[in-house]
């Protein structure tokens, strides 16, 4: 098999070692401390943060009004109203500040 | 009517409701599926195994950086390290996710785990957070939409990378980042949302400024994290139990 295969597969399973790791670990334990289940409660807004922060401090002004925009609308609407307005701006500011 | 079709038709409107809200995450996740595809062949991959790797992985970050390395000709374990440190973060959502989906028999929980990405992970636990079972028809239904697309595009974006129009005046390099602070605000309600928000946002700045990219999820995601475990749970809605 080529390298490409080997990198393609251990890739992979190294990825779903990822997806399962933490399910395997923490199924370990009969109780679950109070302050581990607030930890877990935290891990959407935890880590789904480090995945907008650095992207929008190295945008523009026009990603900067997309995301004030899209914010604004999660505030009434759903994820998807808040999807588009959100992408709606920012083709908009584009066309103008690039 | 018997109870069988009963919950037969309950489940098949439960895999509905799920593709409906798979949705805004194909629509995302397109663009990326087309670049990746078109930037695996430019690399050096096959078709096949553009698309294999998609079909195999199914992380779009991943797959890039491991392209990009791929690329500059670095050692193979050296790329599926990095593989394995962008995709870091899932041990958070497999712990987290655990919890919710621990009644599905193991084989179904087996493939559970196979999909589960940022968004599949964070609308299930905003699904749970309402009280309401996470049911596996509901889950395959968020999650296969996105999967057969991410495939499928990254295959055509690889057949047709060359013809993929300027990418930036359409904003599709943004979308993903747009999507995610949606799903952040959605969990606004949680106890000490906003210092997690900006524990995690500062850590992960400060990292991706010095430690580098992709560490800065990891980090980011665990000082959020680790300030909630540290402060007296009263602060965080979970009361200790007998």
């Amino acid at each position: 098999m080529s390298t490409t295969l080997w990198i393609i597969i251990a890739g992979a399973i190294a990825t779903y070692l990822t997806r399962i790791g933490g399910h395997l670990v923490i199924s370990r334990f009969e109780n679950i401390h109070p302050r581990v289940e607030a930890g877990l409660n935290a891990v959407p807004a935890a880590v789904l943060t480090t995945l907008v922060a650095p992207a929008a401090l190295g945008a523009g002004p026009a990603e900067w009004a997309a995301l004030i925009v899209a914010g604004l609308v999660s505030l009434r609407g759903g994820l998807m109203a808040m999807f588009l307005a959100g992408a709606a701006v920012l083709v908009l500011a584009r066309q103008f500040v690039g | 009517m018997s109870a069988q079709a009963i919950s037969e038709n309950g489940a098949k409107s439960e895999f509905w409701q799920g593709v409906r809200l798979s949705m805004p995450v194909v629509v995302a996740a397109a663009p990326f599926g087309l670049l990746f595809g078109a930037i695996a062949v430019d690399n050096g991959f096959s078709v096949l195994e553009a698309f294999l790797m998609s079909a195999m992985v199914f992380g779009g970050a991943s797959q890039m950086v491991g392209i990009e390395l791929f690329g500059q000709h670095v050692a193979p374990w050296l790329i599926v390290l990095s593989i394995f440190a962008v995709n870091f973060r899932h041990v958070l959502y497999s712990a987290g996710i655990g919890r919710r989906i621990a009644h599905w028999p193991l084989m179904q929980q087996a493939v559970g785990y196979f999909i589960l990405t940022d968004p599949q992970f964070a609308v299930a636990e905003r699904k749970a957070e309402a009280g309401e079972t996470v049911g596996f028809a509901w889950y395959m239904g968020l999650g296969l939409p996105v999967y057969v697309f991410w495939v499928i595009e990254s295959a055509l974006g690889a057949v047709f990378g060359k013809l993929i129009p300027d990418t930036h005046a359409l904003g599709i390099d943004f979308l993903l980042p747009i999507y995610f602070l949606g799903l952040v605000m959605s969990f606004r309600k949680r106890p000490l949302w906003l210092p997690v928000v900006v524990a995690s946002a500062a850590a992960s700045i400060i990292a991706y400024k010095t430690v580098g990219s992709p560490w800065h999820v990891s980090i980011g995601a665990v000082a959020g994290v680790l300030l909630v475990v540290i402060l007296p749970p009263h602060h965080s809605g979970v009361e200790a139990r007998p």
